[in-house]
């Protein structure tokens, strides 16, 4: 467990480092993702060490994000009076979004999958 | 009295018993969604923080006390999305194999998202600043903070949108794909990774693997397609 926090917490610490050392637009954590996999690709056999805290830590990623989802039911007060309105927005936007997504990776898909033998 | 004062003040300067009180929270929502067969709606983020909102507001205590002890849970969430290596590493030959779709959809999910709010809003006739406060609602949070930053948003305000739009995606994943009859679980996951980012990929893993892994590929790709994307928009549309 202690190893798997170390690479996850160093992958992370150099991420950071990168993205604030470089002014680059991607958070730290998601170019630590980006190293690890390239940390995988050449010593794969770490994958199996990793995976039984990694396990438990994504079967419960919905917990990560509570401390951030109390906060925004306690800020309430920055949407004011458009609260209708954002909710309305949020809710199409998400939507469309998701469907425009779907769309076009089932409809690629779909016209890909003709050339390949 | 003065005994149960002084316990009370000693807990509530402590980082202790908030801790405490959002693992509490979540096992019981997320006990509840698992007994229930984890439909759509019973969300465990929305049920904890249904579950902690009223005591905070019973015991008068205010976000910054709050979070005092929930900032340990917080901090996980950076350990945790380099820890989707993982998924990503266990599905890479079939994510080698869909490139083009992966790369299209991202592009069509993320111009969409931003794209869509930022003339939604125009039509509500919201302020500009909320206008621009939307724009990056899609992506992760600390890149959409940084995007509302630069282009002249309010963060607290984007920080408020994204954890709503985040919830928004995860409940309406299911009963959209379901009712468009989309069975591809990399064309489900990819969607609501790229629309909402991290609570959506929670929900793709709670509901398939494969779902999660191209989930998380959307977000991470979508962390950077949106920093670039949006500054844009914003120059044409706004």
């Amino acid at each position: 467990m202690l190893h798997t926090l170390g690479l996850l917490l160093g992958c992370q610490l150099l991420g950071e480092v990168a993205a604030r050392g470089f002014g680059l637009p991607m958070p730290g954590p998601v170019l630590g993702l980006a190293l690890l996999l390239l940390i995988f690709s050449v010593m794969p056999t770490l994958t199996e060490r990793l995976r039984p805290t990694t396990t438990v830590i994504l079967a419960n990623l919905s917990f990560l994000f509570v401390p951030a989802g109390v906060g925004v039911i306690g800020s309430f007060a920055v949407l004011s009076e458009d609260v209708i309105a954002l909710l309305a927005i949020l809710f199409l936007s998400t939507v469309f979004s998701m469907l425009a997504a779907v769309g076009t990776f089932i409809g690629v898909r779909y016209a890909t999958a003709r050339w390949v033998p | 009295m003065t005994e149960v004062t002084s316990l009370w003040s000693y807990l509530a300067t402590s980082p202790l018993i908030w801790l405490t009180a959002t693992i509490f929270a979540y096992l019981v929502a997320d006990g509840v969604a698992r007994h229930l067969g984890n439909p759509p709606w019973a969300n465990p983020v929305l049920l904890s923080v249904l579950l902690i909102i009223p005591v905070l507001w019973l015991t008068q205590t205010d976000y910054t006390a709050y979070f005092e002890g929930a900032q340990f849970i917080h901090f996980l969430l950076g350990p945790a999305t380099v820890a989707l290596a993982l998924p990503l590493w266990d599905n890479r030959d079939t994510i080698r194999t869909s490139v083009a779709p992966i790369v299209l959809a991202l592009l069509t999910g993320s111009i969409v998202a931003a794209g869509s709010a930022i003339i939604l809003a125009r039509a509500f006739g919201l302020p500009t600043e909320v206008l621009l406060s939307l724009a990056p609602k899609s992506t992760t949070a600390p890149v959409a903070l940084g995007i509302s930053e630069a282009i002249g948003g309010i963060p607290a305000l984007t920080a408020v949108l994204v954890i709503m739009t985040g919830i928004i995606g995860a409940v309406t994943v299911t009963p959209l794909m379901n009712l468009l009859r989309i069975t591809d679980w990399r064309a489900r996951g990819f969607a609501v990774g790229v629309a909402a980012h991290g609570i959506g990929t929670a929900r793709a893993f709670q509901v398939n693997p494969v779902a999660g892994a191209y989930a998380s590929i959307a977000m991470a790709l979508n962390a950077l397609l949106t920093s670039l994307i949006v500054p844009l928009l914003v120059r044409w549309l706004v």
